[in-house]
């Protein structure tokens, strides 16, 4: 008698709950998980090869649709790992307005997570008072670039244009009311048995196994491991603001939730310290090969024509070699891996995509238990499947 | 900018061969060369040597490089030193001592690469994507089949001689 227990179940790509085009072909028995396979690559677009063939400058729109929920992160790894081989660093006023921004972004990828998983898991409201606080955090990203989410605002030297007038008064409000808005979000939650239900215990994993299995950022974070890659290798000057890196204890669902949330407060001190620490001074580097001059000099200028030219029909050669630049996104460790050749276009780019490497982990959390534990596990880890399937 | 990368060199050089120094102390015939860039410390190992030094650099108690952050591959076929082509990159981090080190390993089209899932268990599905975008094979790899792209696919789409713009060909037509 061969007859078979378990039966196969094929959970999306096409499902709501799967964030975007994740595919998990999962073994049941009964209402039990035997075995969970992710299958990915349904939105793989090419974006590394197409990196490739652009000048340093023009890749950086592409990037935007790696982890569309935080395209400044994305900017900032890639601009910063160009920078870095070309031996620069960005003024100061870029630098605070980098961080601040790129804390507003988490803020928003939080805030995006912590709506559509509380969806997922049946609370409804809570969506509906994250997106009213992430609609806010789009119109600071069209004051600054004109776009509400590909905003492709940093540049390598700097930013594409300095801060419109009345933006840090449009923050100032914003963050003054934000604790408030968190405290709207943990009243829903925090204490409510439901969610306690649906989350404590469930998808647990041990640091040892989290940090064989490469997770990073809030995933990694819930289960002890104070890994930041903010602290542990700073920059933009993240060494010189004063934040906590929150951690969780058994790297549950509901200790991945309260790790994010405390990182909502966190960023909200993160960001009022830069908002504070904005004074005026340049936004590029001083060095015409980088940088575009004003355009008001290029009917005065000789020069200014001259070096704009080359800028928008050759850009700019980087020194071969080849540099890794890690950040913390609002996944965990963002790493981009440049390759260059001094010529003017990236030898080769690689993305060390957060969501990829924390998927990986998916299996071993929701192996022998409910299909809907799979749900709630995957809500917790924050995937993102552009940056996945890149 | 000379001047600077000198300075930087002169500054970290010391403290981040530590781990080119241990290396080379226990396995003299792995190393075949180490280089410094940026602050950055890249040493190209021999394949044959991967899995041991990677589990000595895991758990040698000065090291410890704990946490694989990424595995990678480059074509090097249009740069300069093409020789052997293909190129399996590896990030390590230590979460004890902050540092990082790139160690890599040069192989020919067709050569595989020893698999280091187990060392780490994240190399699986990154092994996965080199396997699938480079076509590098894994040598003792549990599961070593493509990730992006569909199972069918001809063709390893990172590798340089890869067109950029193509239409795959689905089907021929017949002649009229």
């Amino acid at each position: 008698m061969t007859e078979s227990k378990t039966m196969t179940l094929n959970m999306g790509p096409q499902h709501p709950s799967t964030h975007g085009v994740l595919r998990l072909v999962l073994e049941l028995d009964g209402e039990v998980v035997v075995r969970c396979t992710p299958h990915i690559g349904y939105l793989h677009t090419g974006i590394e090869k197409g990196l490739e063939s652009k000048r340093f400058q023009q890749g950086i729109p592409l990037t935007d649709r790696l982890d569309y929920l935080a395209p400044l992160s994305n900017n900032l790894a890639l601009v910063l790992a160009v920078e870095k081989a070309l031996g620069i660093e960005v003024p100061e006023r870029a630098q605070t307005i980098r961080v601040l921004l790129t804390e507003l972004t988490r803020i928003k990828g939080h805030l995006v997570w912590l709506g559509t998983h509380a969806l997922d898991i049946g609370a409804m409201s809570v969506f509906l008072y994250c997106f009213r606080e992430r609609e806010q955090i789009l119109d600071m990203y069209e004051a600054v670039s004109g776009q509400r989410m590909m905003s492709s605002y940093f540049r390598v030297g700097g930013l594409l244009a300095d801060l419109p007038p009345g933006f840090e008064q449009q923050v100032e409000e914003f963050l003054a009311a934000f604790p408030s808005r968190v405290e709207e979000y943990e009243a829903l939650l925090t204490k409510n048995p439901l969610w306690r239900q649906r989350t404590v215990g469930i998808g647990a994993i041990k640091a040892a196994d989290a940090i064989a299995l490469g997770l990073s950022g809030p995933s990694l974070r819930a289960c002890g491991v104070a890994y930041d890659v903010r602290k542990a290798q700073p920059y933009c000057g993240y060494e010189r603001y004063d934040f906590d890196v929150p951690i969780g204890r058994v790297g549950d669902v509901y200790d991945r939730y309260t790790v994010r949330v405390a990182e909502l407060k966190q960023s909200h001190r993160l960001a009022t310290q830069a908002l504070h620490r904005l004074e005026p001074g340049p936004i590029n580097v001083a060095d015409p090969k980088l940088v575009p001059p004003p355009k008001r000099l290029l009917k005065s200028s000789m020069e200014a024509l001259i070096h704009h030219f080359k800028l928008y029909s050759e850009g700019f050669q980087v020194p071969a070699g080849e540099v890794y630049q890690a950040i913390e996104s609002p996944k965990g460790e963002l790493g981009v891996y440049l390759v260059t050749d001094g010529s003017n276009r990236p030898y080769r780019v690689h993305y060390r995509a957060p969501s990829f490497v924390n998927l990986q982990a998916l299996p071993r959390m929701v192996e022998g238990r409910l299909v809907a534990d799979v749900v709630a596990v995957i809500g917790s880890l924050d995937i993102v499947l552009g940056e996945i399937d890149r | 900018m000379s001047e600077r990368e000198g300075q930087e060199a002169g500054r970290e050089a010391p403290v981040e061969s530590l781990t080119a120094q241990h290396l080379r102390g226990r396995f003299p015939e792995a190393i075949l060369e180490v280089k410094h860039w940026r602050n950055e410390t890249t040493i190209v190992l021999r394949a044959a040597a991967l899995v041991a030094a990677c589990r000595f650099l895991r758990d040698d108690p000065e090291l410890q490089f704990d946490f694989l952050s990424s595995v990678t591959g480059v074509d090097r076929q249009q740069l300069p030193e093409n020789s052997p082509r293909l190129e399996v990159v590896y990030h390590l981090y230590s979460l004890h001592t902050k540092r990082r080190v790139r160690l890599k390993v040069r192989v020919d089209d067709g050569e595989a690469v020893p698999s280091l899932t187990e060392v780490w268990p994240t190399a699986n599905w990154h092994e996965r994507e080199v396997f699938d975008m480079f076509g590098v094979p894994f040598t003792g790899h549990p599961d070593l089949r493509r990730i992006l792209m569909p199972e069918d696919w001809e063709g390893h789409p990172l590798r340089k001689d890869y067109p950029v713009e193509a239409t795959p060909k689905w089907w021929e037509e017949e002649p009229a």
